[in-house]
């Protein structure tokens, strides 16, 4: 069996972990490092449920070799915030009931944080865009957009009080 | 699920993936975006002795356009085509189309070169590069040479590109004119493929055609492109008799199948539709409809 030590950077730690080339990057969060927020949904790169942030960027955790992520960084939804500490997404999501059984919920607010890095103010057209390969079969999205939108706002309010 | 066992390989130069893929001689497989392979080999549809990743292999993500073309490296992914300019400003079809692949996760990862390599009937870009007149250019141990996309596509998962060659650039023909391009495409949901996808690309000088392109996807063992339909262009313009031959002749083109997305009566139907709009939209008589807007509006961002 052939085995490679990689660094990968998780949530700001960097740890050398080893894994076998075929490890999909969702088994080795969850089962060699043991974080197990990262949910493992479709399996089929459908639902998005596995999202996490490489390099900043979401992607599908279930469709990338743990092997590949060698060198680079990683953001799951233990990296965002805390009970005690929240993220405005996570704030957003709990504020305005963005989740019923939460199992879309750790990609979901993945990759919204990543849409208001890159646009802080968005449409409601854009947030649906954004969160179109993310599955949620309970909410129907609405509470979803508004959370992205209450999100947006608390993160606005937080840049005005630093800068004034 | 996870793939059969296999040994990786993530090479840091291009000359070494080609020595990789000549030393294994057929049983290694180059990944790119690794979104269509990665799902081969989870349901073990492929399981390549080696795999060889080429993510890390600097400068293979260019954007390049000089000479009167435009080449796009094999690490260009779809997420950089959605928000380029240069595709915005001078490659309508093509800035119509990068949206519309999979979604925003999976558009992160993959590339148009992976795409065209795979070689899926289903796939969005082989429809583009083919009314566009797209190359690839493919290297190996002996040598280089440019494929025609036309050549390249040879049936479902098939190409004409040898074990031994790896495809370092997609190309396309400038426009020397106004150009007009326009993929419509029919998923059931986000991230579906294309119940059936038609690409019309247009280059024109006045008022007169100068290059007509209408190809299809999802409705045949691979891209169709549609030569009847494109001459129907040529000589009858954008006039109604001229659309709706161009629409019929591509209706015919079409060898669709009928499955859990549609029937084949459907499916044929749909293209001529599509077609259609397409080229009522270049007329400037019939404004863009709204779903197309759609994509304009939001495509920056994704």
């Amino acid at each position: 069996m052939e085995v490679r030590q990689i660094s990968v950077t998780i949530n700001d730690e960097t740890r050398l972990v080893e894994v076998e080339p075929r490890m999909l990057c969702v088994h080795m969060i969850r089962e060699v490092v043991g974080l197990t927020g990262t949910h493992l949904g479709c399996d089929t790169t459908s639902c998005g449920a596995c999202t996490v942030l490489l390099d900043g960027v979401p992607v599908k955790s279930c469709t990338l070799l743990a092997v590949q992520t060698d060198g680079h960084e990683l953001t799951t939804v233990e990296g965002l915030g805390w009970p005690s500490e929240l993220h405005p997404v996570q704030e957003g999501f709990k504020e305005e009931h963005g989740l019923q059984c939460g199992f879309c919920t750790p990609g979901m607010m993945l990759t919204v944080t990543a849409l208001l890095e890159d646009n802080p103010d968005p449409t409601e057209d854009e947030i649906r865009w954004a969160i179109s390969g993310n599955l949620c079969r309970c909410t129907g999205y609405q509470n979803i957009v508004k959370a992205v939108q209450w999100a947006a706002k608390k993160m606005a309010a937080e840049r005005t009080s630093v800068s004034a | 699920m996870y793939p059969a066992r296999f040994h990786y390989e993530a090479p840091s130069t291009v000359d070494e993936v080609l020595q990789l893929l000549a030393m294994y001689q057929g049983e290694a497989k180059v990944m790119s975006g690794g979104m269509s392979l990665i799902p081969l080999m989870k349901l073990r549809f492929a399981s390549p002795s080696c795999v060889i990743d080429v993510n890390n292999i600097a400068g293979l993500d260019y954007m390049d356009e000089s000479g009167g073309r435009l080449r796009i490296g094999a690490l260009v992914r779809n997420r950089t085509l959605v928000r380029s300019e240069v595709l915005r400003a001078r490659y309508p079809l093509m800035s119509s189309l990068a949206p519309q692949v999979a979604d925003p996760l999976v558009r992160a990862r993959g590339t148009l070169v992976g795409s065209l390599c795979h070689a899926d009937p289903q796939g969005d870009w082989g429809a583009a590069m083919l009314a566009m007149g797209g190359e690839v250019v493919a290297r190996s141990t002996a040598g280089e040479r440019t494929i025609p996309v036309r050549d390249l596509l040879l049936g479902p998962f098939q190409t004409s590109l040898r074990p031994d060659e790896f495809a370092v650039e997609a190309r396309v023909p400038g426009p020397s004119g106004e150009p007009f391009g326009m993929y419509y495409k029919l998923e059931r949901k986000v991230g579906d493929f294309a119940t059936v996808g038609v690409a019309v690309f247009l280059d024109r000088n006045g008022g007169s055609i100068t290059k007509a392109g209408i190809a299809l996807t999802g409705v045949g063992s691979t891209n169709i492109k549609c030569v009847d339909a494109e001459q129907a262009l040529l000589s009858g313009g954008l006039t109604d008799a001229g659309i709706d031959a161009a629409a019929r002749l591509a209706a015919e083109a079409a060898k669709p199948q009928t499955d859990q997305r549609g029937s084949a009566e459907y499916k044929r139907h749909l293209v001529r539709t599509f077609v259609v709009r397409a080229l009522q939209t270049a007329t400037g008589r019939e404004p863009i409809d709204i779903r197309q807007r759609r994509f304009e509006r939001v495509a920056s961002l994704v």
